[in-house]
């Protein structure tokens, strides 16, 4: 990393190009994460969005490099300070592990371990990359737990994880994830497994640590409703590949991916009225091992015709803002599309909106 | 000592499902300290209402849900199906009433006897009450899985593993409806659920609950999901009601801090939404084995005063259909949607 | 104190021990770990449509070598009395004769046939193998059940009962009862052999008992309005039988491995009435240094391939019949 810090200063802090992920399986190959590209700067936050199976777990893990060799293919560039580390192996990246990236996990239990005192956990990876020693540790492990807000952190420092509640684990994996000062944290799912108001508390958390560290984020979530206030820059993943991508706030003001508005339409929201019916989206995720000729989302889609079945639509971009359909939403071939569709007498088999429900998710 | 009161329990005649003052605890290993899962709530079921009952981890909510079953029975109150009382009824007695009321899990997939086929799975309650011929027994089977939306011919030879989420909790709706009982209690029946498939469980929901007349306790942790099912929600917390109401009048003006709490933190799908002047609840939910005097919520409360340490609210009407349990309940204060 | 959640009490913790550590590096093999997992949710993402791509299970060819050979011998132990072969107590030729064309297997110490000896031999080793498992698993299944379902006292004192036979040493507990009985049957050896097998086969089914039980479908079949018999026969046992099964395959080999054991010690079936592999291989034992090593290491042999056949077809079934749970 010594050679590219000249150029560090110009280059992103993390850039990522044309990165695919696959994995061999016994049953054919499956393309977890299939080209994806982003820039990611120092202080911003970027939010991958998507459902199980959409790949943005795996996205979050392959640009860490933390999956296994066997049976997986990486391709294209993962540009740290302009250093591609795509390349680099285990021991060279265990560099960058912690130091430089870092990681939060959904579920704070399985993410620590059950038989070591949370002071240990937070001083042994604060020993093996900065190599301070026992006492000074222990008072940056103390100090780290402070400022996750963790209260009476000397005495915690002795106690073991099932001793505290969920968000306070939560707070601990990040203190661990800090203990190194990281410049990107990834946030996987890092309050899904976690109360509605621990939620928010663990979410204030991050904002105020990111602001003051001026670290990057990347929030993985899946819900729209967490990063449509806590991040600069959206992706929305479905089927391994980026189907939306913008700022936020253009994300959600101008939806152009028919997933996304679906996805929008399908959650409750607080504001409506009690009983309000709600446009569920048909069908389930594509198969990533056989996935549909054509757009992934066509056979779920309300606008769909007869070009998204065949042809796969590129990500076309305008303005900063990416999107992967051949209609794109509040365009006026969408309108027609879609009044296509809700003529009478439709060839396609989709269904209107309000008879989703019993069609199933076969 | 005050309890939560039952001022927001209605008729008890026309009720098809009333429980008073349930008190569920278990004791804490051999300690003799005992975990105050539930303590005096009292809640009803009109007929064809949906009641959702909305809490936090902690709550009590699946315990409140598991005792109302009569699994385990409570250590006190009662519970009313139809007017009879269910905890005074004998093991066989209450068998007998079991097919009346039914139950659906958060997770479908541990719901499901991974060794079974799925037709075998959803005929069983009809082989449990020997009801029909087997060739009857399995032409129902076909109709209600079709009325979920699951292909009989497929899930003939099939076992759960082989469907997936979303298909796995259709089943169990199914199952849960062969033996037609009266109340459904779906306890987080989408929480485990991808957000695409969500709204499809319950839109089946919704119209299964038209079609068969069922009346639903539906629990959950996500407000907006309660609010879209129910007509009318209660709110908990460590083990006791905090509020009672029609759910657009509750989430608009919530009278009890709690629920405001609840509201605030929601993290809603727009960027531009305002963030309100929420400053997030302070502190951790207390122990269930020794849980604060008088009001519960008061440890974390911003409104606590001293009537709170001494003594428990009781719900009483700050509304029609609007009830709440605080000595100082919020008034006019709506929250920012 | 850890605050116990009212929504789980009753419940076990996530039995997460082996899960994971703080530390970076060793996050990594926990991720590659949990990879496997996301490898397995890929797989599970579309069921449906992998049904048909997935290649059917196979049980393979070595499968079906190794099953062949366990049911040839059954087979041929089963059907001894009727085979066109020589009489194993009788005296068929000079002693020790090396295996050749009319002695396939050779002639022991007394001139009997060896070949005839291992067909009959088959018979009580085999029958003591199965009828000790069976008692075994007969006993610890009860057992098993009773303290993993029922909970409670029950299982305090069954499970304090079966920690006491554990903690005799194996094979002390089989010498003790057949010198105790005094009386060196088929029956006997079984019984003592199968006493050994009862406490891990309880803890097996106890432990499987305990994981079903605390299931929804469990629970979902007890508000449906099930019996605990049902609950037993439908929900608990089915899940329970595939564990124990490939428990008790190994639990046979085991048991006539043991059974040789015993022979060694001069405690098992008579060698005077009844040919075992066992006692054939102690009777060889003189001889393996006096130029007749076959009349040891044949049966040897046999009951090693035998053993191995059972063990390996028993591993082949039980991933056959897996079921993913979820």
């Amino acid at each position: 990393m010594s050679d590219a810090s000249p150029h560090a200063q110009n280059s992103p802090l993390l850039e990522v190009k044309n990165l695919s992920t696959s994995f061999r399986t016994e049953h054919g190959v499956v393309h977890a994460v299939d080209d994806v590209s982003f820039v990611l700067d120092r202080g911003k936050t970027l939010g991958v969005v998507g459902e199980s199976g959409s790949g943005k777990t795996v996205l979050a893990r392959s640009i860490m490099g933390l999956l296994p060799k066997r049976n997986v293919i990486r391709e294209g560039h993962v540009l740290y300070e302009g250093e591609d580390v795509i390349s680099y192996n285990e021991k060279q990246m265990s560099k960058v592990w912690g130091a430089e990236m870092a990681m939060v996990f959904q579920d704070p239990m399985t993410s620590l371990n059950p038989v070591m005192k949370i002071g240990k956990q937070i001083t042994e990876s604060l020993r093996h990359h900065l190599g301070v020693d026992k006492d000074e540790a222990n008072a940056t492990a103390t100090a780290l737990l402070r400022q996750v807000g963790i209260p009476e952190p000397e005495r915690r420092l002795s106690e073991y994880p099932h001793q505290l509640s969920g968000g306070m684990r939560q707070r601990v994996t990040i203190a661990i994830a800090l203990a190194c000062g990281p410049k990107v944290l990834f946030a996987d799912e890092p309050t899904t497994a976690l109360d509605v108001t621990v939620q928010a508390q663990i979410l204030d958390l991050l904002d105020d640590l990111q602001r003051d560290r001026h670290m990057a984020m990347i929030l993985v979530s899946h819900d729209l409703g967490v990063v449509a206030s806590r991040t600069d820059e959206i992706m929305v993943m479905y089927g391994g590949k980026v189907v939306e991508q913008a700022s936020t706030s253009e994300l959600f003001g101008n939806v152009r991916m028919p997933y996304t508005e679906a996805l929008l339409r399908s959650i409750p929201r607080i504001e409506d009225p009690s009983h309000t019916r709600l446009e569920a989206i048909p069908g389930r995720p594509p198969n990533l091992l056989s996935p549909p000729t054509g757009c992934n989302f066509a056979p779920r889609c309300r606008y769909v015709q007869e070009r998204c079945l065949v042809e796969e639509p590129p990500l076309e971009s305008e303005n900063g803002h990416a999107w992967r359909c051949w209609y794109p939403v509040g365009t006026d071939s969408k309108r027609e599309a879609l009044a296509r569709n809700l003529a009478p007498g439709v060839p396609i088999g989709i269904p209107a909106p309000g008879s989703m429900s019993s069609v199933g998710d076969r | 000592m005050a309890g939560s009161g039952t001022a927001h329990l209605r008729d008890a005649s026309a009720a098809i499902l009333r429980a008073e003052n349930l008190v569920v605890e278990f004791p804490l290993g051999s300690t003799g300290l005992k975990v105050h899962a539930v303590s005096d709530v009292s809640l009803d079921l009109l007929p064809g209402e949906t009641l959702g009952l909305v809490g936090e981890s902690g709550s009590g909510k699946s315990t409140t849900a598991r005792a109302l079953m009569q699994m385990p029975t409570p250590n006190s109150g009662s519970v009313f199906l139809e007017q009879k009382n269910l905890t005074e009824l004998s093991g066989s007695d209450l068998r007998e009433l079991r097919p009346q009321m039914q139950m659906i899990f958060q997770d479908p997939i541990s719901s499901l006897n991974p060794r079974r086929k799925v037709t075998d799975i959803v005929a069983e309650p009809l082989k449990i009450w020997k009801r029909g011929t087997t060739v009857e027994q399995y032409e129902l089977v076909d109709r209600v899985l079709e009325s979920v939306g699951i292909d009989p011919e497929g899930a003939r030879s099939r076992r759960p593993s082989e469907f997936s989420g979303g298909q796995c909790q259709r089943i169990c709706i199914a199952r849960s409806l062969m033996l037609e009982p009266k109340l459904l209690i779906c306890d987080e029946p989408v929480s485990a659920l991808d957000v695409s498939v969500q709204a499809q469980i319950l839109n089946l929901l919704q119209d299964l609950k038209e079609q068969h007349g069922l009346t639903m306790l539906f629990i959950a942790h996500d407000l907006a999901v309660v609010k879209n099912v129910s007509d009318r929600v209660a709110v908990m917390y460590l083990g006791k009601l905090c509020e009672v109401g029609d759910p657009d009048a509750l989430y608009s003006t919530p009278a009890h801090p709690y629920t405001k709490t609840l509201l605030d933190s929601i993290p809603h799908p727009d960027p531009d939404a305002p963030k309100g002047d929420f400053a997030g609840l302070s502190g951790e939910i207390p122990s269930p084995v020794a849980p604060p005097s008088g009001c519960r919520f008061r440890t974390r409360c911003p409104n606590a005063q001293e009537l709170c340490e001494q003594v428990e609210p009781v719900m009483t009407a700050v509304g029609e259909d609007h009830y709440v349990a605080c000595h100082f309940p919020l008034l006019g204060t709506p929250v920012t949607l | 104190m850890p605050a116990p959640s009212p929504d789980n009490a009753g419940r076990p913790a996530a039995d997460s021990v082996f899960a994971a550590s703080g530390d970076i590096a060793t996050e990594v093999t926990r991720i590659a770990d949990g990879d496997a997992r996301d490898l397995d949710a890929l797989r599970k993402l579309d069921p449906d449509q992998i049904d048909g791509a997935r290649p059917k299970k196979r049980l393979g060819l070595f499968f079906w070598f190794a099953a062949g050979f366990f049911i040839l011998v059954v087979v041929l132990a089963i059907t001894a009395p009727w085979l066109p072969i020589k009489n194993p107590a009788k005296i068929v030729g000079r002693p020790r004769i090396a295996p050749n064309s009319q002695f396939w297997f050779g002639t022991d110490a007394l001139g009997r046939d060896i070949f005839c000896r291992v067909i009959w031999g088959a018979r009580a080793s085999l029958a003591v193998g199965f009828l000790s498992i069976l008692f075994g698993g007969v006993v610890g299944t009860a057992v098993g059940v009773a303290a993993g379902y029922l909970r409670g006292k029950t299982e305090t004192v069954l499970m304090v009962a079966m920690d006491v036979l554990l903690s005799f040493p194996a094979l002390l507990l089989a010498l003790a009862i057949v010198n105790f009985t005094d009386s060196k049957t088929i029956l006997t050896v079984s019984i003592a052999l199968g006493l050994v097998a009862v406490a891990p086969t309880a803890r097996l089914v106890r432990a499987n008992a305990l994981i079903y039980g605390q299931k929804d479908f469990v629970l979902a079949a007890r508000l449906l309005g099930a019996n605990h018999v049902r609950i037993l026969r439908r929900e608990i046992l089915p899940n329970i039988v595939p564990p124990l099964l490939s428990f008790s395959i190994i639990a046979i080999a085991v048991a006539m491995v043991a059974e040789g054991g015993l022979s060694f010690l001069g405690l098992s079936i008579d060698a005077a009435s009844t040919a075992t592999w066992g006692n054939m291989i102690v009777s060889g034992k003189p001889a393996l240094e006096n130029g007749a090593p076959w009349i040891s290491l044949i049966p040897s042999a046999v009951l090693f391939l035998t053993v191995l056949a059972l063990n390996f077809s028993g591993d082949r079934i039980r991933e056959y019949t897996d079921v993913k749970e979820g």
